[in-house]
């Protein structure tokens, strides 16, 4: 649905946006990220129209923004980073006005125009100046001011910001109803929210793309951040000895364990590999009950931490250059 | 361009703008009719109209300033610049937008000459040609402010510019008379101005090399024509001003001609300041 090929964008001897390529499939909702100056509002306004690109095409349904730029953007709504509202305008009359620019028919224009309000629960305030408004309302008209005439193709720069908890549910909701017959690519510094609405991930960093898969290979597939945490009555000694004698029979692997003491509780944390640890056949969460239950010495929590999204996006940041920095207070031994 | 035209001139009325300014011009009216024509008992229209013509001056900037300057503010030329809508559209729509917020006005003048002829005996002819070229004048004007307005996010520079702007183009023909005319002073006033050009060149391209360069083929060109024919020269600077001067066409229609060239003058300037916005808005997107 969206191509882009070769995409570069200098702001005078900066490069915003370096040599980037991806595709965007029919029906699915991308998810953009990238840390803060990485070139993720550039690379929208580009595909938007907004902004020409130094060198490379972007071709939205077939048709190129450069070149048959009418095309192009009558089958994209946007919502940039802020949105672009007509303060003295209200909600009515700014939807309907963006419905008239946006070249749909006068006689359809009240009923569009209604929809999008209901879609994004306005109509309570349709007659409301927009200046008038919250964020949050501000933000919902901004999104429907995008979805109005039921582009192909939705771009949502940060559509969840300003919002409070329900209406970011509200409008997730939205975006996920969206998926049925609209392509959309949304930018969000909220990974639980990427991670929960998008069906792929797209991360750049510096202006270059460094990650396009589906969040859970993402996950997976660099899921160094596992860990399992395990919680015992006993003190570390014992701990410790139990563990030695699981990495000599078990694993070949030497464990690296981290623990925390307090009163008669001791709990520890072991970088757990999925591949390593479950897939061979045997899972080592079993060796370990196992372990302490001969010896009569009771697990109180064990709990496998998932890598999350954030890790991955860390790691992936923080490899390309960029300044990033994991912090752990926990002793190693 | 609809769309964009109609919520330009809703917004005019949405605030303070359109009204002030419509109340504003129909005061001043009210004031030189009440003086030349009921007070005085001139049966000449045409004053009144070339005094009101004086007080673009303030309106104008007003009436500019937030054309482009606020979309840019507010960044509603995000919104703009994504929808199915060509530069073209989109800076026509605002300019026919003002067009109409200057006509209103003008309706006024164009209802008194019929009234005031009752009682006396207007030259209806010079009347309407000289509320035609006031309204001409009020485009162009507008056109200027328009580009002055793409050329800045802040408001409050895009007036004052644009004040400055009207203001030199109401005085250039009364101060250039301090210059002196013979070949040589017209020649120093050439390459000033070719100069200044090249500066607002540098600033509004940032390009160090190609200000310099035009800026030495303009020298050079005028430094050869001045060696070549001296006597050209002569007046020159007068000649090129009052030919310039947009007040001074809009004076010949106030005198009772029909300026032809005034007209064609008035429109080459609405449709070169118009394009030069395109062109401003067009880079915008560029940079």
């Amino acid at each position: 649905m969206i191509q882009v090929l070769h995409l570069k964008k200098m702001y005078g001897n900066k490069t915003a946006v370096d040599d980037l390529s991806f595709n965007v499939e029919k029906n699915q909702i991308y998810g953009f990220l990238g840390p803060n100056g990485a070139g993720k509002s550039t690379t929208m306004n580009i595909i938007t129209g907004c902004l020409s690109a130094t060198e490379g095409t972007v071709s939205i349904g077939g048709y190129d923004i450069f070149e048959e730029p009418f095309k192009a953007k009558s089958l994209i709504g946007y919502l940039p980073e802020q949105p672009p509202l007509y303060m003295d305008m209200t909600v009515k009359e700014y939807l309907s006005f963006v419905a008239e620019a946006k070249k749909i028919k006068r006689v359809s224009i009240p009923s569009a125009v209604d929809s999008v309000m209901k879609k994004t629960s306005l109509l309570n305030v349709q007659n409301r100046l927009i200046k008038n408004l919250s964020k949050g309302y501000k933000q919902r008209v901004g999104i429907a001011g995008a979805i109005l005439g039921n582009p192909p193709v939705v771009i949502l720069d940060e559509p969840t910001v300003g919002l409070d908890p329900k209406q970011i549910i509200e409008i997730r909701s939205l975006i996920r109803s969206l998926k049925e017959n609209h392509t959309v690519i949304l930018s969000s510094h909220i990974l639980a929210e990427v991670n929960e609405v998008c069906d792929r991930i797209l991360i750049i960093s510096g202006g270059k793309l460094i990650a396009d898969d589906t969040p859970e290979n993402l996950t997976s597939k660099l899921a160094n951040g596992s860990e399992l945490n395990v919680s015992v009555r006993a003190d570390i000694s014992t701990v410790k000895s139990v563990m030695d004698d699981l990495q000599s029979t078990v694993s070949s692997k030497p464990l690296t364990v981290t623990f925390n003491s307090t009163d008669e509780i001791s709990s520890f944390t072991i970088p757990f590999q999925d591949e390593d640890n479950t897939l061979k056949g045997h899972d080592i969460r079993d060796d370990i009950f196992n372990a302490f239950s001969k010896k009569n010495i009771s697990i109180l929590e064990m709990n496998l931490k998932k890598a999350t999204l954030e890790q991955v996006f860390l790691e992936l940041t923080s490899a390309s250059g960029e300044e990033w920095e994991v912090i752990t207070d926990e002793s190693h031994f | 361009m609809k769309a964009i035209f109609k919520r330009e001139l809703t917004s005019y009325f949405n605030n303070m703008t359109g009204y002030i300014f419509t109340a504003f011009t129909v005061f001043i009216i009210g004031i030189y009719v009440m003086y030349y024509c009921l007070k005085n008992g001139y049966p000449y229209f045409e004053y009144v109209v070339s005094n009101v013509e004086f007080f673009y001056l303030m309106t104008i900037p007003v009436l500019t300033m937030k054309v482009v300057a606020e979309d840019k503010k507010q960044r509603t030329d995000q919104l703009l610049y994504s929808l199915p809508l060509s530069m073209k559209q989109i800076v026509l729509g605002k300019f026919f937008a003002m067009a109409v917020v200057l006509f209103l006005p003008v309706i006024e003048l164009l209802i008194l000459p019929p009234i005031l002829n009752i009682y006396g005996d207007i030259a209806l002819g010079t009347a309407y040609s000289s509320i035609f070229a006031y309204y001409m004048l009020g485009l162009a004007l507008t056109a200027i402010g328009l580009f002055i307005s793409s050329l800045t996010d802040n408001q409050l520079a895009a007036a004052s510019i644009t004040f400055v702007i009207v203001l030199a183009s109401y005085l250039m023909t009364g101060l250039s008379s301090y210059i002196p005319g013979d070949s040589f002073s017209s020649y120093i006033s050439f390459a000033v101005i070719i100069l200044l050009a090249c500066i607002v060149i540098w600033f509004m391209t940032k390009s160090k090399a190609a200000s310099l360069i035009i800026f030495g083929v303009a020298e050079a060109c005028l430094l050869l024509f001045y060696a070549i024919k001296k006597t050209a020269f002569e007046g020159l600077i007068h000649k090129v001003i009052s030919g310039i001067s947009l007040f001074d066409k809009a004076d010949n229609f106030f005198n009772g001609i029909f300026d032809l060239t005034g007209v064609v003058y008035f429109l080459s300037v609405i449709v070169l300041f118009i394009f030069l916005t395109i062109q401003s808005m067009e880079k915008r997107r560029w940079s």
